[in-house]
């Protein structure tokens, strides 16, 4: 099986850093500004990002995350069931700008279900998406306004962020499935 | 990471692996945080509907399965002895197959007879879950229990849990002490002779007939509601008597640690097994074991729909 490393631990420290500058700019500062991750491979992509923005504006940004598993529509097509994770977002999300991060924006879905969980929470007074990979093949109508790589990926392709906080090392890998 | 559980039912702790177990509580664990939001209510099993099929009165089991369905979206249906046409003389049999017929996803049951939930499960297509079964089990109480004490303790392998009161009666004694052993913890029981199992130790637990010495080195102690309806008026003299000898109260807790954890399922008879001051103190996990209640159903719920 072919295994390609796309990114390294170098180039998604410096996509993270182009995106906190970019979430700075399309927002004119941190008024209002929360980020929230999904759960699995978004949660820590999230802090990472609150880290950098935190440090370069000075300030504490809120940063919670969120499992949006039990609002996914193929969740009861089978009996097999993902494990679910914490959802901690410890302030309220009304009138907020909320910043939802993903690792990998794949078909759409998962953002729709984030979405739906989030408005269950509040409403918030907008919802931009930041993703580290694009691979393409969207099912719904959906698009991040930031994007790490945009990685062109066939669909029996597999896209996988490796995160020292959850496999030990920093990389993006792509492989036949 | 993908999981299932292997059962079309949950009828009794002995079906449930480690596990599997495991497994229940992790997801219990996600399910707690839904209940203290502002919404309460993911749409999970938006369509589903479950039927709780209570034929013995209850009603902590019932409102806390009804509500674990409400909080996942489903559609639940209440159905109780009285309101059923098993007071027009129906059987088991031919309420199940009535019930199968207008195709719920879950039938919840508790019966006043011993096996009854697996003769359901036997006759019907559906998942069925047992919500207490005569003297025999109480499932889903015990994986209550069982989180509740992995939330205060941070873990059940190793602890010494003591449990007071009617063992012979009590579908919560059984189901607690196969649940509690499986997961690796110590279980002393204690009673009067008369509501003891002959053959109790056999179950893997120790047996003592004195409170004070039963709960000496106990982390957790889980008084057992006297069931004064299933007393054979004979053998129980009184409930005063009864409380002298075995009511947890101020004098008797100073025989167990200062850190000791107090648990009740009940109902309680407040002064007859539990003092008041025991049953509202510090110490007590009463409260919390009714709010994981509802979680573990939820965690249940979730996990036996769906799938082909």
């Amino acid at each position: 099986m072919k295994k390609v490393v796309v990114m390294d631990a170098d180039g998604i420290d410096r996509s993270l850093t182009r995106i906190a500058y970019e979430i700075l700019e399309e927002n004119k500062g941190v008024t209002d500004l929360v980020i929230i991750g999904i759960q699995k491979g978004g949660a820590p992509i999230a802090k990472r990002l609150c880290s950098k923005i935190s440090d370069i504006e000075g300030i504490s940004l809120q940063c919670g995350s969120l499992d949006a598993t039990l609002y996914r529509d193929d969740i009861m097509k089978s009996d097999r069931k993902p494990k679910l994770e914490k959802t901690n977002i410890p302030f309220s999300v009304d009138d907020k700008k909320v910043i939802l991060v993903d690792d990998v924006l794949f078909t759409g879905r998962t953002i729709r279900a984030a979405m739906d969980a989030l408005m269950d929470f509040g409403r918030p007074k907008l919802i931009q998406l930041a993703v580290l990979i694009d691979r393409g093949h969207r099912e719904l109508p959906i698009r991040a306004d930031f994007v790490g790589k945009i990685l062109p990926s066939a669909l029996w392709e597999e896209v996988s962020v490796n995160l020292t906080e959850t496999t030990g090392i920093d990389e993006v890998v792509i492989e036949e499935g | 990471m993908v999981m299932k559980l292997s059962k079309k039912d949950i009828l009794g702790i002995p079906d449930l692996s480690r596990d599997e177990i495991n497994l229940i509580l992790d997801t219990a664990e996600s399910f707690l945080e839904i209940s203290t939001r502002d919404i309460k209510k993911v749409p999970t099993l938006r369509g589903k509907t479950i039927i709780n099929f209570f034929v013995e009165a209850s009603t902590r089991t019932r409102t806390s399965f009804e509500i674990a369905g409400k909080r996942l979206s489903a559609d639940t249906i209440n159905i109780s002895a009285s309101t059923s046409s098993m007071v027009k003389g129906e059987t088991l049999g031919d309420t199940a197959k009535t019930l199968e017929a207008m195709n719920p996803d879950i039938i919840v049951i508790r019966h006043n007879a011993a096996g009854a939930p697996h003769m359901l499960a036997r006759l019907v297509r559906q998942s069925v879950i047992n919500a207490g079964d005569g003297a025999h089990e109480h499932p889903t109480q015990a994986l209550l229990d069982l989180l509740t004490i992995k939330n205060e303790k941070g873990h059940i392998d190793g602890l010494h849990v003591t449990i007071v009161g009617d063992i012979t009666h009590s579908r919560v004694a059984r189901s607690n002490i196969l649940a509690l052993t499986r997961m690796g913890a110590r279980v002393t029981v204690c009673g009067p002779a008369m509501m003891m199992p002959r053959d109790i130790d056999k179950m893997g637990v120790s047996v003592s007939h004195h409170i004070e010495e039963a709960i000496e080195n106990a982390d957790i102690v889980m008084m057992l509601r006297i069931q004064l309806e299933r007393q054979n008026e004979s053998i129980f003299p009184s409930d005063r008597e009864y409380a002298r000898y075995f009511c947890l109260d101020r004098e008797k807790i100073k025989a167990a640690r200062p850190d000791v954890l107090v648990m009740h399922p009940g109902p309680m008879n407040r002064g007859v097994e539990i003092a008041p001051d025991i049953a509202d103190g510090i110490q007590s996990l009463i409260l919390k074991q009714v709010t994981n209640g509802v979680a573990v159903r939820m965690a249940l719920l979730y996990l036996l729909a769906g799938g082909e």
